[in-house]
C-alpha cells in the first residue's frame, strides 16, 4: 500500500525520481494543453510559428545586413541570421514562458499536490514544436541559397537542442521560483532577454569581437548557434572546444537551477 | 483496524504579512534589510508576527470512516486539508496517510476556458491525479453525470456557470482514491445537483473509502459523517460523534451573544480611522436580545468611533446563516435604504456614531444567524475592503413562537421566508 509521510521539509536536496515518473502523464497533459491552446481563436494558427521568425529575419536582414552592413562572411546575411534566430527564439521564448509559468499556474499550485517542477518544464514543450515549424523555413532558405549541411552538423542537431533545453530550463527553474516571491522578474526578464541577443552571435559573427570573443561564450547559446551555423550550412569548421564548453555550462546551469528550485519549492503554495 | 490517517502534533505557522500580502517586491526586501539593523539597535522586534494556523493537532482515522471537519471561518480547516494534501508542509509534527490520496479543495481546478468540455475532462482528471487509462474508462460515466450532453465539444468558456460546475464536479466525483479530502466544494451549484453530489459522496464512503469532509453545512455533515472534529483558532477542541460536535459548535457560536462591547478602544476591531465600540441586536422594544420572534421587527445597532475629521464612512452589515450563506447585505447606500441616511457620503466630524438598521419581521427563517460588520468608505465598496472588517461579530436565533411556518417547514424550501402578496382570481 502506498504510504505518504507528511513532515516539515528540511533543506536537503532530494529529487524523488520515482514520484516524477508517476506524474509523467500530468507532464504530458500540461504540455498538450499548452499546445492545444497556443493558437486557439487565431485565423492563421500555426502559421504564426513560421511567420514570426521569417519576418524577424527580413527586418534584421534589412537593418543589420543592408543598412548597418554587418559582414556575415561568405554566407548570405538572411540565412546567416535565420540560422541564429532559429535557436535563439527557441531559447528566449521558452525561457520567458517557463519563468512566468509558476505564477501563471498559481491556482493549481494552491489546490493540488504534484511535483511542481512539472510546470516550468512542461511549459516549454510547445516551443520545441514551434522550433520544428520554424526549421522548415531554414530548409527552404538552404535550398534557395544552395547550402548543404555536413553530416556532423546534422548529428549535432539533437545535442544542440538538449544544450538549449538545459540552458533555458536551468535559468527558468531559478527565475520562476524567484518570480513566485518577487514579481520583479516578470518586468526585468523581457528587458534582460532583449539585451542578451546582442551578446549572442545571432546578428553578427563572433569573429567580429576579435580577441574578446570568449566573452560571448559565457552564454551557452553562443556555442550552440555558432556550431549549428557551421554544421547546418556546411561552411567552415566546428570549434569543438566552444561546443563542449557550451554543453558543460548548460549542465552547470541546469544543476544550479534544479538546486534552487528544490530549495524554494516547499513554500510556493504559501507565498505565491 | 489500522489507522488510515494518523496526525501527530501537526502545527503550521505563517508569518503575518507573508501570507496576506499579494506578493513581495524586491524593493520592499531591500528596504526591510536596511531597516532591520536600525530596529535591532533600537531593541524593537521586526514587524512580523507568527500566526499559528494549526496548533498541535492530533487525531486518527480508521479505514472507511467519513470524518466531518467543522469550525468557524479561519479556524484552520482548509489549512489542515492543505497540509494533509501535501500542498504546504507543516511547521512541526508529522502525519501518515496509508493509501492513494486525492484532494478536492475547489471545483474546477485546472480547467482551461479555451478547451472543450471533452478536453477539460482529461486535463482536470490528470491534474486531480487520474491516469489517462482511468479517465478513458470513466469518460462516459463522467459525461452522463455532468448532464452537459451536446455541449461536450464546446469550449468551456461558453458554458453557463451551472454547466461549468457540473462538469467540474463530475470529473472530481469519479476519482477513486482510498483517501479523499473535500473542502467546502458543494457551496456551488444548484440545489438538485448538490443533492446528487452528496449522494455520490455517500456512495464513496460505502465503498470503504476514507473521507475528510470540511463544510459549513451542518445538515450535510450530519448526513455524511458519523464522527467529526471541531477546530477553533487552529486547535482541535473536540473529537466525537457528529451530533455532539455540532451541538458544541453551535454552542461555541452562541457564546458570541447578542451584544458585544469593546471597553478598550485599542482592542476593538478597526484602525486609525475608525474603530467599533459595540454591536447589538435589539428586539422590537429596543431591548438587547438574542432570541427573536420570527414575525417581529428587530434592529441591528452599530456604535463606532471616528478618529479622522472629515472621514466619509460607510457601514455595512451582512446577515449570514448557519450554513455560511449570506442572506442579505444592508448599508446606508441610498439605493437600498427606505430613506436616505443623514450621514451618507458626508464628511463626519470626530466622535462616536451610532447606526441602526431595522430588519423587518416575517423575513428570515427559523435558525441561527451571524452578523458580519464592515466599516469602510465608498471607494472600498468596490474591493469590499474597510477600516473595520469583522466576521461573526454577534449571533442571534430566530424562533417561531406562534407556529406560523413551523407546520409547513418541510415544504418551505429557501433561505428566506417573507410574507408576500398572493392573489388568485377565478377568471371564468
Amino acid at each position: 500500500m502506498m504510504e505518504t509521510n507528511i513532515k516539515p521539509v528540511k533543506g536537503f536536496f532530494n529529487i524523488d525520481l520515482q514520484e516524477l515518473w508517476r506524474f509523467r502523464e500530468l507532464f504530458y497533459f500540461l504540455a498538450w494543453r499548452d499546445i492545444k491552446v497556443r493558437y486557439k481563436q487565431t485565423s492563421i494558427g500555426i502559421v504564426w510559428a513560421v511567420l514570426q521568425p521569417f519576418l524577424t529575419m527580413l527586418i534584421f536582414s534589412v537593418i543589420f545586413g543592408r543598412v548597418a552592413g554587418i559582414s556575415s562572411g561568405n554566407i548570405p546575411y538572411p540565412i546567416f541570421v535565420y540560422s541564429g534566430l532559429l535557436f535563439w527564439n527557441y531559447f528566449s521564448n521558452a525561457l520567458s514562458a517557463a519563468s512566468n509559468s509558476l505564477v501563471a499556474e498559481q491556482n493549481i499550485i494552491q489546490k493540488v499536490y504534484f511535483p511542481k517542477i512539472i510546470i516550468p518544464l512542461s511549459s516549454t514543450l510547445v516551443f520545441l514544436l514551434d522550433f520544428f515549424f520554424a526549421a522548415i523555413i531554414l530548409v527552404g532558405l538552404m535550398v534557395y541559397y544552395h547550402f548543404f549541411p555536413s553530416l556532423v552538423g546534422v548529428l549535432l542537431v539533437v545535442p544542440s537542442i538538449i544544450i538549449t533545453f538545459l540552458s533555458f530550463s536551468g535559468l527558468s527553474l531559478m527565475l520562476s521560483s524567484i518570480n513566485v516571491k518577487y514579481r520583479d522578474v516578470r518586468y526585468a526578464l523581457p528587458f534582460f532577454i532583449q539585451l542578451l541577443i546582442f551578446i549572442t552571435p545571432v546578428i553578427y559573427p563572433a569573429s567580429i569581437l576579435g580577441t574578446h570573443k570568449w566573452l560571448l561564450y559565457l552564454n551557452p547559446m553562443s556555442g550552440v548557434i555558432e556550431t549549428m551555423r557551421v554544421g547546418l550550412l556546411g561552411v567552415g569548421t566546428i570549434d569543438w572546444s566552444v561546443f563542449g564548453f557550451s554543453a558543460l555550462l548548460s549542465i552547470i546551469l541546469f544543476m544550479l537551477g534544479l538546486l534552487y528550485f528544490k530549495r524554494s519549492e516547499r513554500f510556493f503554495a504559501d507565498i505565491i | 483496524m489500522e489507522n488510515i490517517i494518523e496526525v501527530r502534533n501537526v502545527s503550521k505557522s505563517y508569518q503575518i504579512g507573508v501570507k496576506r500580502e499579494y506578493y513581495y517586491s524586491l524593493r520592499d526586501t531591500i528596504v526591510e534589510a536596511v531597516k532591520k539593523p536600525a530596529r535591532w539597535l533600537k531593541g524593537q522586534r521586526a514587524n512580523k508576527e507568527t500566526f499559528w494556523a494549526l496548533e498541535d493537532i492530533n487525531f486518527s482515522v480508521k479505514k472507511g470512516e467519513v470524518i466531518g471537519v467543522v469550525g468557524r471561518n479561519g479556524a484552520g480547516k482548509t489549512t489542515l486539508l492543505k497540509v494533509l494534501s501535501r500542498i504546504t508542509p507543516p511547521t512541526f509534527g508529522h502525519a501518515v496517510i496509508r493509501g492513494r490520496v486525492n484532494s478536492l479543495l475547489e471545483v474546477g481546478t485546472g480547467f482551461h476556458p479555451e478547451l472543450k468540455g471533452r478536453e477539460n475532462i482529461y486535463l482536470a482528471g490528470a491534474i486531480l491525479g487520474m491516469t489517462k487509462k482511468e479517465i478513458d474508462s470513466k469518460f462516459d460515466e463522467i459525461v452522463a453525470f455532468s448532464e452537459i450532453g451536446q455541449f461536450l465539444d464546446t469550449p468551456v468558456k461558453r458554458y453557463s456557470s451551472g454547466m461549468y460546475v457540473r462538469l467540474a464536479f463530475a470529473v472530481a466525483a469519479h476519482l477513486e482514491p482510498e483517501v479523499l479530502f473535500v473542502d467546502e466544494v458543494l457551496a456551488v451549484g444548484d440545489y438538485k445537483f448538490q443533492r446528487k453530489c452528496l449522494e455520490k459522496m455517500g456512495q464513496v464512503s460505502q465503498e470503504g473509502r476514507t473521507v475528510l469532509f470540511v463544510s459549513h453545512n451542518m445538515a450535510s455533515v450530519a448526513r455524511l459523517c458519523s464522527r467529526s472534529i471541531l477546530l477553533e483558532k487552529g486547535r482541535l477542541v473536540m473529537e466525537g460523534s457528529t451530533p455532539d460536535v455540532i451541538e458544541k459548535y453551535i454552542g461555541l457560536r452562541e457564546t458570541i451573544g447578542a451584544e458585544v462591547t469593546w471597553e478598550n478602544p485599542l482592542e476593538a476591531p478597526g484602525d486609525s480611522v475608525v474603530r467599533l465600540k459595540s454591536v447589538r441586536i435589539l428586539s422590537e422594544h429596543s431591548v438587547p436580545s438574542s432570541k427573536l420572534d420570527i414575525s417581529k421587527d428587530f434592529f441591528i445597532e452599530l456604535a463606532y468611533q471616528n478618529f479622522i475629521e472629515g472621514a466619509k464612512l460607510l457601514p455595512r452589515i451582512r446577515i449570514v446563516n448557519n450554513e455560511g450563506v449570506v442572506i442579505l447585505t444592508a448599508s446606508s447606500l441610498p439605493s437600498i435604504c427606505t430613506e436616505p441616511d443623514t450621514w451618507y457620503d458626508r464628511p463626519s466630524p470626530k466622535g462616536v456614531f451610532r447606526s441602526v438598521c431595522k430588519i423587518p419581521g416575517n423575513l428570515l427563517k427559523e435558525g441561527y444567524y451571524f452578523i458580519n460588520v464592515t466599516i469602510g468608505n465608498l471607494a472600498g465598496l468596490i474591493d469590499s475592503s474597510g477600516h473595520v472588517e469583522q466576521d461573526h461579530v454577534i449571533s442571534f436565533e430566530v424562533v417561531d413562537k406562534g407556529g406560523i411556518y413551523k407546520e409547513h417547514s418541510n415544504v418551505l424550501v429557501g433561505v428566506v421566508q417573507p410574507r408576500l402578496d398572493w392573489k388568485t382570481e377565478h377568471q371564468k
